[in-house]
């Protein structure tokens, strides 16, 4: 069944060479040439962009709730140290495992279908959001602590306003890393049903239609690209002053 | 539960082809991980060395690091064509990032009143970076090995889409293999990795001067929070 899931749309695979149907019998197309630009262009909306759209839901909603509970493990590591080595452990452990055999595995137990892809994705986030949030924290000089405690901030305030803020350079350097290893295994979670440009890209493989999984593939880099600079700009406007002490 | 048995004795039923299939898998793991380790960790640590190109061996690095490896298997499929070269070059471009940045940050920051102090003793520079720059390095130089050798063994299961080979081909057979197959293929290449990275930390440990292991744990949760642009270093896969 995994096999078929991503192929369900596309013709079976033929022997021998492909000559894709689609694409209007241009003879880029027509001799599958490299890249065929033409055809990209006036395929990227139909095609292209809501699996574009649907990998950056998969890796938005993978790395926000990765973050939430590892920001809520991260917290009760602070206050009680002895949960961190074991919500270490357990985020190493799912980390280790390689990406297409956990999907495989999840499948057996939730079926195909994207909620499966997201437990694997969100399991994957935890050690290092988990690892930078806690880093973080502990990192809050105790100076300010106390000048927050003098203030008379409750303690609720004291997280919100000083500590939270104070961590807030190792926690978007783990974001960051985290959104980027999302979008690269999302691409694999296509395999399971769940989208993406990896749809694309297997459904290019299997047709062995050039400019289709070259695309995918391109487009898939081009978007951890930009990810990551606009999550380097964010963590650059969002902590001015971690600029200057990180070059020193 | 069925189905948990079938796979359990699908190791037994299929001895040469799960033997077959990990020595496969090896094979394409240690010849990528050979020619990473090659480029990246002597460019790491000669860089470091000098103080020099922290643009290169952080910024540059973590560039790389972000490409996504089955996009990198398609687009190689286009170019390269299917077969060995191709994951050869994925897999290189997972793995060389980590190795390359761990290795340079390990000797760029190590201690330079220990290296004062070795010049100043009258050791030349070669004898500067074997006998005290790579030795307090080590740790960190092989924290990167570590994790990038099991990148490539975890991501080497995608080779199956770029003409097979290793642990991927009987995942994705569920045709040939049926679901057991599957499970089985997915529970030995999740071992591979465990024991692999079990392995390399035993490595790990063998190659930290012995006055300096106790310390390993904490100085590696110090790189976290001093660099926070490169994160933990010992991080991230694909």
């Amino acid at each position: 069944m995994s096999v078929l899931a991503p192929f369900g749309g596309s013709p079976p695979p033929s022997p021998g060479p492909v000559i894709p149907r689609f694409g209007g019998g241009s003879s880029c197309v027509v001799q599958n040439r490299q890249f065929c630009g033409a055809w990209f262009v006036d395929n990227f909306g139909s095609r292209f962009a809501p699996r574009l759209v649907e990998h950056i839901e998969l890796t938005a909603i993978a790395v926000g709730v990765g973050m939430l509970i590892a920001l809520a493990a991260a917290l009760i590591a602070h206050r009680q140290g002895w949960f961190e080595t074991p919500f270490s452990l357990l985020s190493a452990f799912l980390y280790t495992i390689p990406s297409l055999a956990f999907f495989e595995l999840m499948v057996q137990v939730t079926g195909i279908n994207r909620f499966t892809a997201e437990i694997a994705l969100v399991s994957y986030t935890l050690l290092i959001l988990f690892r930078n949030t806690l880093a973080g924290l502990r990192a809050v000089p105790p100076d300010a602590l106390e000048a927050a405690q003098a203030m008379g901030l409750s303690r609720r305030q004291m997280l919100l306003r000083v500590e939270l803020p104070l961590a807030l350079p190792p926690i978007m350097a783990g974001l960051r890393i985290a959104t980027v290893t999302t979008i690269s295994l999302a691409t694999v979670a296509a395999y399971i049903g769940a989208g993406g440009l990896g749809e694309a890209i297997f459904d290019g493989i299997q047709t062995g239609f050039k400019t289709e999984f070259i695309a995918a593939g391109g487009l898939a880099i081009a978007l951890a690209l930009v990810a990551d600079g606009l999550l380097v700009a964010a963590q650059r406007l969002l902590t001015p002053w971690a600029r200057r002490s990180r070059r020193a | 539960m069925r189905t948990l048995l079938d796979s359990f004795t699908f190791f037994g039923q299929h001895p040469g082809l799960m033997r077959d299939k990990t020595l496969a898998h090896l094979a394409i793991s240690f010849a990528s991980i050979g020619v990473a380790l090659a480029i990246a960790v002597p460019l790491g640590v000669w860089l470091g060395h000098l103080h020099r190109a922290s643009f290169l061996a952080i910024n540059v690095s973590n560039i790389f690091r972000a490409l996504p490896s089955l996009a990198m298997i398609s687009i190689g499929i286009g170019v390269l064509g299917i077969g060995f070269a191709n994951v050869l070059v994925a897999l290189v471009v997972l793995a060389a990032p980590v190795m390359l940045t761990n290795a340079y940050v390990a000797v760029e920051q190590v201690d330079r009143n220990a290296v004062e102090a070795a010049r100043a003793a009258g050791m030349r520079p070669w004898q500067v970076l074997t006998r005290v720059e790579l030795p307090l390095a080590a740790s960190l130089i092989f924290a990167g090995i570590r994790t990038g050798t099991v990148y490539v063994v975890a991501t080497a299961t995608l080779a199956t889409f770029a003409g097979g080979g290793g642990l991927g081909d009987v995942i994705v057979n569920e045709p040939t293999y049926g679901v057991p197959g599957v499970i089985a293929g997915s529970v030995a290449i999740t071992v591979l990795a465990f024991v692999i990275d079990g392995l390399l930390a035993l490595v790990q440990r063998a190659a930290t001067p012995r006055p300096l292991r106790k310390q390993k744990r904490s100085s590696r949760a110090a790189a976290v929070v001093a660099e926070p642009a490169t994160d933990d270093l010992v991080i991230q896969r694909s």
